[in-house]
């Protein structure tokens, strides 16, 4: 059985259709890519999702449970919880409190907390850094806090927007590391991802949107062969010249 | 141990200090204690939640009105009557908070509705024959400590401070709590503290009712030390602005911002209205203008926070 499933869901911002009709399942322990042009409507789903943005139709179940009507924070607490693609630390908070406001999540108290955000600070490589304030961070220092307070939470499921957006591709290659570790421990994941080196390393299957409409799903080297796929992102005649598709 | 002994010492100090000092500085202390006390209400909703209400004059007001009601048409005393006006600010700002907060009014939006609320209170109060209409409410002196009238103004100066007191041990708490953690992040970004499972609509009902509730207990000791009540004073926006820029000054969203910025705006008013008084009328206002715009000016985080980081500074050059 799924742990989550997405059917037939659809949003669309005054007469700009941003998905439309989209279903999908995401098996307990999987890890699903989710990729496509950009303005596909990724973002858009996973606000959906989360329960930032209200769906125009369709429904979401989450472990058995519709997850109609509930706010973002009902969803965290249920266990599925986003990062964003464009990162929002709490900038005058250090990198600790930053972590230690997920980790409220668990427990009830500061000082339990505390506790926590270390250990999750240690499995993201930030433990040098958990005294420095929120906006002194790098980039790519700033993508790991996002995980870090997500996986604070205790999640059940992951929703990972582009977090290896704008790194280098050493930062790329240990952030892979990082997300293969938390999906070790059990941790469902959804991932949005650009960086194709990521979704083909780390994805079972992979999930296309182009213009908020689902045209294959499947694992990824199958996908990347698929012929709507390689139009979607190259264009109708380099399909027909062979081209294969690539980030 | 430092620390201790200083605390001790600012404890010994402020406890025999009433009684060394003239009147005019009995006065300035109180105002300092309780005008802190509630720019430390002000600050658990404007400086750790973020959320800054222009309106805070309207809990004052309920407190104080609620309070000396009760007490000179119904014979409650002022230590219980207080506790009722603080029950009925708490669940006015519960009612702002649901129109504000469920709405999403942010920013200028939501302060506009805490300074429009503000306003119809003080209509309202001008207009109730039993709040003593445009002429005001007078409260008859009769000391009596039951009453909360007292001779002299030594009873004040300590209600005041333990005010203050049980407002920053209530704030220190606060922050150490996960009620504390979850108002900063609020502050900080409310979509990714929503994302991360904080309720922050409830949290921030909380804070407003909290803060308005101490604000309405810190309007009973205004009634009973000034006896007089007017609309138009204590509901000006004036007042409520007189609220919120202590903590600002001193540093909002810290404990110490609220007691720091409130002796500063003291001795400055004090300063201007010593020195400048004699001359031309008007003038010592506009002196303690031009100080408050320079302090701002080159603390614009507040007192407290560059205090500390200086000292944090200096502590790391000489260890």
């Amino acid at each position: 059985m799924s742990l989550l499933s997405v059917d037939g869901v659809s949003k669309s911002f005054g007469g700009l259709r941003a998905i439309h009709r989209v279903s999908f399942d995401l098996a307990e322990g999987e890890m699903l890519g989710l990729i496509g042009p950009n303005g596909a409507g990724k973002t858009t789903l996973f606000h959906v999702v989360s329960g930032f943005l209200r769906p125009d139709e369709g429904s979401m179940t989450y472990a058995g449970e519709s997850l109609a009507g509930l706010r973002p924070h009902d969803i965290c607490q249920r266990g599925m919880v986003r990062t964003f693609q464009i990162v929002r630390p709490f900038l005058r908070l250090t990198v600790l409190e930053n972590v230690v406001v997920g980790a409220l999540q668990r427990v009830a108290h500061r000082r339990e907390a505390m506790a926590i955000a270390g250990e999750v600070l240690d499995l993201t490589g930030l433990a040098g850094k958990a005294a420095s304030m929120g906006h002194s961070l790098t980039l790519p220092d700033r993508k790991r806090l996002e995980l870090a307070r997500a996986l604070a939470t205790g999640p059940r499921v992951l929703l990972l927007d582009e977090v290896m957006a704008g790194l280098t591709p050493t930062e790329t290659g240990r952030l892979i590391d990082l997300i293969r570790t938390i999906h070790g421990r059990g941790v469902t994941i959804l991932l949005i991802e650009h960086v194709m080196k990521a979704v083909m390393a780390l994805s079972q299957r992979v999930l296309v949107l182009n213009y908020g409409e689902v045209i294959a799903c499947g694992r990824p080297e199958e996908v990347v062969q698929d012929r709507k796929v390689i139009e979607a992102y190259l264009g109708e005649d380099t399909a027909d010249a062979g081209v294969g598709a690539s980030g | 141990m430092l620390r201790l002994g200083l605390g001790a010492a600012v404890g010994v100090v402020l406890l025999v200090l009433p009684f060394w000092v003239p009147s005019t500085w009995q006065n300035l202390l109180i105002s300092t204690f309780y005008y802190a006390y509630l720019g430390q209400a002000w600050n658990i909703l404007g400086g750790y939640a973020g959320q800054l209400s222009l309106g805070h004059a309207a809990f004052f007001a309920i407190g104080a009105y609620t309070s000396a009601v009760l007490a000179t048409q119904y014979a409650v005393s002022p230590w219980l009557g207080m506790f009722a006006g603080a029950a009925l600010a708490a669940l006015l700002s519960l009612g702002i908070g649901y129109l504000g907060f469920r709405f999403g009014l942010r920013g200028f939006y939501f302060i506009l509705l805490t300074l429009a609320v503000a306003e119809i209170c003080r209509l309202i109060a001008l207009h109730l024959p039993i709040l003593g209409g445009y002429t005001g409410l007078f409260i008859n002196f009769s000391p009596n400590p039951w009453q909360f009238q007292f001779r002299g103004k030594i009873p004040y100066y300590f209600i005041a401070l333990g005010f203050l007191c049980a407002g920053s041990g209530l704030v220190w708490l606060i922050q150490r709590s996960k009620l504390g953690v979850y108002l900063v992040a609020i502050r900080e970004d409310e979509d990714a503290s929503e994302a991360l499972g904080v309720d922050t609509f409830r949290y921030k009902m909380l804070a407003y009712a909290v803060s308005a509730a101490l604000t309405a207990l810190g309007g009973t000791f205004y009634a009973y030390f000034q006896f007089y009540l007017q609309p138009n004073t204590v509901l000006n926006i004036n007042h409520s602005v007189d609220i919120m820029i202590r903590p600002i000054v001193g540093g909002s969203g810290t404990i110490l911002g609220p007691v720091l910025g409130s002796l500063l705006l003291e001795l400055l008013g004090e300063f201007s209205r010593t020195t400048f008084a004699s001359g031309t009328a008007g003038l010592s206002v506009v002196i303690y203008g031009a100080l408050l715009i320079i302090v701002v000016l080159f603390l614009p985080r507040g007192v407290y926070p560059t205090l500390a980081h200086r000292l944090r500074r200096a502590g790391r050059i000489r260890p």
